[in-house]
């Protein structure tokens, strides 16, 4: 039986972490795809160019357009009959839909999934990321979440799927969509970047973290935080990296007035490099990156900023 | 309006985990344990909606050890009034615990379910939703702000691009996110008040459970450490390096 695979989209294309899914889920049988929304007949024509996608679903509906868990769940039981997996990216949709899925067909989720083993086994980090665990699942189908950072995505071209059209499940709306605040930002996606530049409490202010802006706008990065900077107001929670928040891989990681907390390095311990900036050379941010620099986070980032300039 | 909260004992965010040798798990013996801090600020959502006047009675519930009846005492020192304990020693997956709390509900008969969004031992991120999708109620996860008005609640969610915000009918199934609040640490008179609060003892059994685990664990193990690299002594240092040695700017 095939896979089907529920993808996160902005509206006119499938995300980079939905091709990492992609990626994880070709290895467990044919990818379907299932895209939905309202007027995503765009986003539909990007998965079917995504290379192992067999077959594209699309589902256009009023009631789909804020991809609202309950619908969801329920489009996605509805089709569940065809399918071994249900695979989602472990995205906030993805988190918030995927297990409201395999309650409604008596599954145990498997959340997160870090590696493959076979149909039935998979690995997971627990702990914030301190153990990893391989479980076998004996339910007769596994819903899953794929973490993206640890499966390279696939290309965004070279697949010509057919596009196939399904129906949304008609039930009553007990929650509904009121707005949404979304973060504007002319930087690449935390999760898609290539290189992040995090900043943390020792910013001291939101006003201070635009000097980590602009060094991440040197470097064509994306720009994260750690939690205590979040909670202190001096970044929004969507920049989030950690346990909690998002989880990166990008090729180079630089943070900056970051401590190190584990439930921090849970986000970003897989990064190809990282680098340290701090005043306490005693920060445990040290024991975890490539290059350390001991100094005055204020007197490096505009001296950093000038260097990159170069 | 009653309100339920279920709280799990989990290991202490400031211990550092290590895995069994035998590679069957983490090590738990003699190790700190804590209410998860997600259900902390669950229990702290719910004792600001009974302080407004916004629910009447708030029931902890925790399933796990019998030990599992301190964390059910923090709530209840934090303004919870009643516990019940769903006592079970082996495993309790997400599904287990969605199916407890299901049965619970529906001898309870809460208006609203606070939760926290995630466990910080097996980080699955489940049961809320879990919960929801059993009872057929609408769900508010990753909760930073919840607001009730009549039959409704008002959810600002943490999503990937930033805040979403989404109006559920009653009754409904909220998960905490880290910045619904900040929970409030109970005070000693409160501690010793909550000694006297009741706390009921069930097992899964009476509830019409069946708690065996769907998933067997093959194997614990310890991801691969980093290596500490070097200190760089400047700026200059720094770039050269990841230009020419790291490659990677």
């Amino acid at each position: 039986m095939a896979v089907l695979l529920l993808a996160d989209h902005d509206g006119s294309a499938v995300s980079q972490p939905t091709r990492s899914a992609v990626a994880a889920a070709a290895k467990l049988g044919e990818v379907h795809v299932l895209v939905l929304g309202e007027g995503a007949a765009a986003v539909a024509q990007s998965a079917a160019a995504l290379p192992s996608v067999a077959k594209v679903l699309l589902a256009e509906d009023a009631a789909l357009a804020h991809r609202l868990a309950e619908p969801v769940a329920a489009l996605l039981v509805s089709l569940a009959p065809n399918y071994s997996h249900l695979v989602a990216p472990a995205s906030a949709a993805g988190k918030n839909v995927m297990p409201r899925v395999a309650a409604l067909l008596d599954v145990q989720p498997i959340s997160d999934i870090s590696g493959v083993v076979d149909a039935d086994t998979f690995v997971r980090p627990i702990y914030a990321g301190n153990a990893l665990a391989t479980v076998k699942s004996a339910d007769p189908k596994k819903v899953l979440t794929v973490r993206a950072a640890s499966f390279d995505p696939v290309a965004a071209t070279g697949g010509s799927a057919p596009v196939e059209n399904v129906a949304a499940v008609a039930g009553e709306a007990k929650s509904s969509f009121v707005g949404a605040e979304v973060s504007k930002s002319e930087r690449p996606e935390l999760t898609a970047a290539r290189i992040v530049v995090s900043g943390g409490r020792a910013m001291g202010s939101a006003e201070n973290f635009h000097l980590i802006e602009k060094v991440a706008d040197k470097l064509g990065a994306a720009v994260g935080a750690s939690r205590a900077a979040v909670d202190a107001g001096y970044a929004p929670n969507d920049h989030q990296v950690g346990q909690t928040g998002k989880i990166v891989a990008p090729d180079l990681y630089i943070a900056i007035g970051i401590s190190g907390a584990i439930q921090h390095l849970a986000g970003m311990k897989d990064s190809k490099v990282i680098v340290a900036i701090n005043k306490d050379e005693e920060a445990p941010i040290f024991q975890v990156a490539d290059y350390g620099l001991v100094g005055d986070l204020f007197k490096v980032l505009p001296e950093l900023e000038a260097e990159l300039a170069k | 309006m009653k309100l339920l909260v279920p709280v799990k004992r989990v290991v202490d965010y400031n211990v550092k985990v290590r895995v069994k040798a035998d590679n069957t798990g983490v090590e738990t013996a003699n190790v700190k344990m804590s209410m998860n801090p997600f259900d902390e600020i669950a229990v702290e959502e719910a004792v600001r909606l009974k302080e407004k006047g916004a629910a009447t009675e708030i029931i902890a519930v925790s399933a796990g050890p019998q030990a599992a009846q301190e964390q059910i005492r923090t709530a209840l020192a934090m303004g919870a009034d009643r516990g019940i304990l769903v006592e079970h020693d082996g495993v309790l997956e997400p599904i287990a615990v969605a199916k407890i709390l299901k049965a619970l509900v529906e001898k309870e008969g809460p208006t609203l379910v606070v939760m926290g969004k995630q466990a910080i031992d097996d980080d699955m991120n489940a049961t809320g939703q879990m919960l929801a999708a059993l009872l057929g109620w609408p769900q508010g996860t990753f909760a930073s702000k919840v607001e009730i008005a009549g039959q409704e609640a008002t959810v600002t969610r943490e999503v990937d691009g930033g805040l979403e915000t989404v109006k559920l009918a009653l009754p409904a199934v909220v998960t905490a996110d880290l910045r619904l609040n900040e929970p409030r640490y109970a005070s000693l008179p409160n501690i010793m008040k909550a000694r006297k609060k009741p706390i009921e003892t069930v097992k899964p059994a009476d509830l019409g459970v069946d708690p065996t685990p769907r998933l067997s664990v093959l194997r614990v193990e310890e991801p691969a450490k980093r290596q500490a690299g070097a200190k760089v002594g400047s700026v200059q240092e720094l770039v050269e390096k990841l230009r020419n040695e790291a490659k990677v700017i």
